[in-house]
């Protein structure tokens, strides 16, 4: 380890201005080697700028990176590469179609004589690596045959092939599951012995509880502070991060169930979920968990009507039904807030108002016309009774932050009267204080008589939200619990197909 | 208003760019000939650019929804070889109906074929492009064709005539513009055509029956093709086996040249008016100018590229980006 004392990277008062907005606003920022610091804020409060500025993707207006003691100018990626400084990007930035060793030397593919790739060379560096990483698969490997997790790791491998100062992690643990976690954490905590500085990004406090040393919180491109890890808690860097506590509390208003409003009877969609019954009553949110890939979505998917069941019944309102298409489901009153709101959700490119009328605008007319009237009065409903920040409905959702655009979603759907609302991973990506908005919206929903199911991968969202909860495990549902009686570890078995079904 | 959208969108001469391409091509063309700003030759090259223009509406909608119609071309050969060799054989008032009828069943293949099937609609297209030119080929046995009487029939109003003394492919075409703008902007099929084009997934978990819109997209297509058949034909009075060739690049870039974006969602008809218009001058300046008629694709090619780079400059607020 160099000299324990000066940082391994430094910046000092960054400014960055984009036209009519102060993105990052004197920004002081250090990481020392050996040290895992964290860097929280809500969504829009700087941390990617800053990034893109360390990366060196954008020129601060103002304000110094100090490296190893020595100020640099960084003006590509690739140099700040080489000044020791690598990104691992939230999203994933690889080519899918190259292996992974490609991959991991993008850019800077070994070479022999005639600039001819040393594929031999690359292979045996590459594979070197991903040992280091522990990954079980080769370094020969088509990245688009990878899971999610391994891709990931490929990322992560990029960061290891020159001698890094400094690793910035930006949300890595979004895609991972449980298992793969405890590997990511583990190298964190090798690069950390090794005098390596990393700087974590993350939305969970658990992980930067056990992760970081210390923690640095920005608001609104400003910097609110630094705190050591070890003598802070949860409510005080919350209340750094979003300017109030946190109401993190059940809401505990005695709930009011009706009659049932959604039942399904041995649901069967072949290789995806089998046997699935339950009910859903009006005033009640069920809480649906399990791992990635449980068959949680494509239950959702076939009452949906986006997918067709190979066996099994649905019934709405006590009327059997047949759904085979999204308009029967909006018709029948069952309504999909989806788990991907970019993908799935929302036209990005078009506005709040069009995108929130959407689903009903062929109805919405005067004549032949669209009635704008009608839609900007629905518009206004449903922004104001989801808080939804946003100058005007002109702003197209592509510019709006993670949790006012689920809120477009949600205000989507509502404006359609369901009877049944479900919505899958409702805060994914979302940052803590849009959370809790969108977790006490969906109580209030619940308190109004919509039947709602919740799927969520979660377990404080499932704990926090939901009435019951179905646990699922490789298709099928292993346990039902209500509030009262679930545990976390009773949870967590019954996702992990630890424990046998319980006969109903 | 204009103000904060130059505030959104970035430098106001990018945001306008193609507006002010064309004011300045119309000044330099202006100068440099003493007969291109005439009432008559403003007139002639409107008449001219009716047909790329009538057919340029069609596929801004085709593109809006996210595809592409690389067919069109072959499909004026058709219909114009159709409505022309029918006018003899069962006069114009059933020839054009037949014609209009069996232009879109070619629609409705290109329709079928992309919207329900869902297959790429380059691929589609560029075989359909083939294919029509065969069958006309087959149709005509290879023969040009024209009508006999060419004075004493009532269809040369379409291409000859005038209404007020404005001629009436011209009033076609701005009547064809101002319907199809209206159900863009104002009508829940053009929003709904906006939301597939913009997002095909999303539009579908919204309850919008996507293989339907693109279908109807198709349709459209091929329906203002009929339209310009019937002014072509009508202005000829008769037709080459190959008339429409070379066309559907014309009327891709007058469609570009308008701001239309190639990966759907977004665009304006009323642009791709201006985007015809301002190819159709060019053509006209530079011929005026006594330049080769070949000169003016470079030139095209030239003027398309420039008003792409501002289109992506305004979009990303400055002309070079290291990231998209």
């Amino acid at each position: 380890m160099s000299d324990a004392r000066e940082p391994a990277l430094r910046l000092k008062g960054i400014v960055k201005t984009f036209p009519g907005v102060r993105a990052l606003d004197g920004v002081d920022f250090e990481v020392m080697p050996g040290e895992v610091h964290a860097l929280l804020g809500e969504n829009g409060a700087g941390k990617s700028t800053l990034m893109k500025v360390l990366a060196g993707m954008y020129q601060p207006n103002e304000g110094q990176i100090i490296i190893g003691g020595k100020p640099v100018q960084m003006t590509n990626p690739i140099e700040a590469k080489s000044q020791g400084v690598v990104l691992i990007h939230q999203e994933l930035s690889l080519v899918p179609e190259m292996s992974a060793a490609e991959n991991i030397y993008l850019g800077e593919l070994p070479r022999k004589s005639f600039g001819r790739v040393d594929w031999k060379t690359l292979e045996e560096r590459s594979n070197a690596i991903l040992k280091r990483l522990k990954c079980r698969f080769r370094a020969e490997a088509t990245v688009a045959q990878l899971s999610i997790a391994n891709q990931q790791m490929v990322e992560i491998a990029r960061a290891l092939t020159v001698d890094a100062r400094v690793v910035v992690f930006d949300e890595p643990t979004a895609s991972l599951t449980d298992a793969e976690k405890v590997v990511l954490f583990d190298i964190i905590n090798d690069l950390k012995s090794q005098g390596v500085g990393i700087v974590y990004i993350s939305h969970r406090m658990d992980e930067i509880f056990t992760l970081s040393d210390r923690i640095t919180v920005l608001r609104d491109g400003a910097y609110r502070g630094t705190l050591t890890t070890a003598e802070t808690n949860e409510d005080e860097v919350t209340r750094l991060m979003i300017g109030r506590s946190l109401d993190l509390s059940r809401n505990e208003a005695a709930p009011n169930f009706g009659e049932t409003m959604l039942e399904v009877r041995g649901l069967t969609c072949a290789g995806l979920f089998e046997d699935v019954s339950f009910t859903v009553r009006t005033g009640e949110i069920v809480g649906f968990y399990g791992l990635v890939g449980a068959g949680r979505t494509e239950i959702a998917e076939t009452l949906f009507g986006l997918r067709t069941p190979t066996s099994g019944e649905i019934w709405v309102d006590g009327q059997k039904v047949e759904i085979t298409s999204p308009r029967d489901a909006i018709a029948l009153g069952v309504s999909l807030v989806p788990e991907n709101r970019k993908e799935q959700g929302l036209v990005l490119q078009m506005n709040c108002r069009d995108n929130m009328t959407l689903p009903q605008v062929q109805d919405l007319t005067a004549g032949p016309f669209v009635a704008k009237g009608s839609e900007i009065a629905i518009f206004d409903q449903y922004r104001d009774k989801l808080a939804i920040k946003t100058p005007s409905w002109r702003q197209p959702t592509a510019v709006l932050s993670g949790g006012n655009q689920q809120k477009i979603v949600i205000g989507k759907w509502l404006s359609m009267q369901p009877r049944v609302l479900i919505v899958d991973e409702p805060t994914r990506g979302i940052d803590v204080g849009s959370k809790s908005e969108i977790h006490n919206l969906l109580r209030e929903l619940a308190g109004q008589g919509y039947a709602v199911i919740v799927i969520s991968s979660e377990m404080p969202e499932v704990l926090r939200v939901s009435d019951r909860i179905v646990a699922m495990y490789h298709g099928k549902i292993m346990r039902e619990f209500t509030i009262d009686d679930v545990t976390e570890d009773s949870l967590v078995q019954a996702i992990s197909g630890i424990a046998a079904a319980e006969p109903a | 208003m204009l103000l904060t959208r130059l505030k959104a969108g970035g430098p106001a001469i990018a945001k306008q760019g193609i507006l002010i391409a064309f004011i300045v091509f119309m000044i330099v063309f202006a100068l440099m000939s003493d007969r291109f700003l005439t009432t008559a030759n403003i007139m002639s090259v409107f008449r001219q650019a009716t047909i790329i223009g009538v057919i340029a509406l069609g596929v801004t909608i085709v593109v809006i929804g996210g595809n592409l119609d690389l067919s069109v071309g072959s499909m004026l050969s058709f219909a114009t070889v159709l409505v022309v060799d029918l006018h003899d054989k069962i006069g114009p008032e059933l020839a054009i109906p037949v014609m209009v009828a069996a232009t879109l069943c070619l629609g409705a293949i290109n329709g079928f074929l992309i919207g329900i099937l869902r297959l790429n609609s380059l691929i589609v297209t560029l075989g359909m492009l083939s294919a029509i030119q065969g069958l006309v080929l087959i149709y005509s046995g290879g023969q040009n064709v024209d009508i006999a009487d060419q004075s004493g029939t009532w269809f040369a109003i379409f291409g000859r005539g005038a209404i007020f003394g404005i001629a009436t492919p011209i009033i076609i075409f701005l009547g064809l513009a101002l319907i199809f703008h209206v159900i863009m902007t104002t009508m829940p099929f053009g929003r709904r055509v906006h939301a597939v084009g913009g997002n095909p997934t999303a539009s579908v978990f919204s309850g919008i029956p996507r293989s339907r819109i693109v279908f109807m997209t198709y349709l459209i297509s091929a329906l203002c093709v009929a339209v310009a058949a019937i002014i072509l034909g009508s202005r000829v009075m008769g037709s080459q086996n190959n008339v429409g060739q070379g066309y559907e690049l014309q009327v891709l870039a007058a469609v570009i040249l308008g701001g239309t974006s190639l990966l759907g969602g977004s665009g304006s008809i009323l642009r791709t008016v201006l985007g015809v218009l301002m190819l159709a001058f060019i053509q006209n300046g530079l011929i005026l100018m006594g330049q080769p008629y070949y000169t003016q694709w470079l030139v095209t090619w030239a003027v398309i590229i420039i008003a792409v780079w501002l289109d992506v400059a305004a979009k990303r607020g400055r002309l070079f980006s290291p990231i998209a």
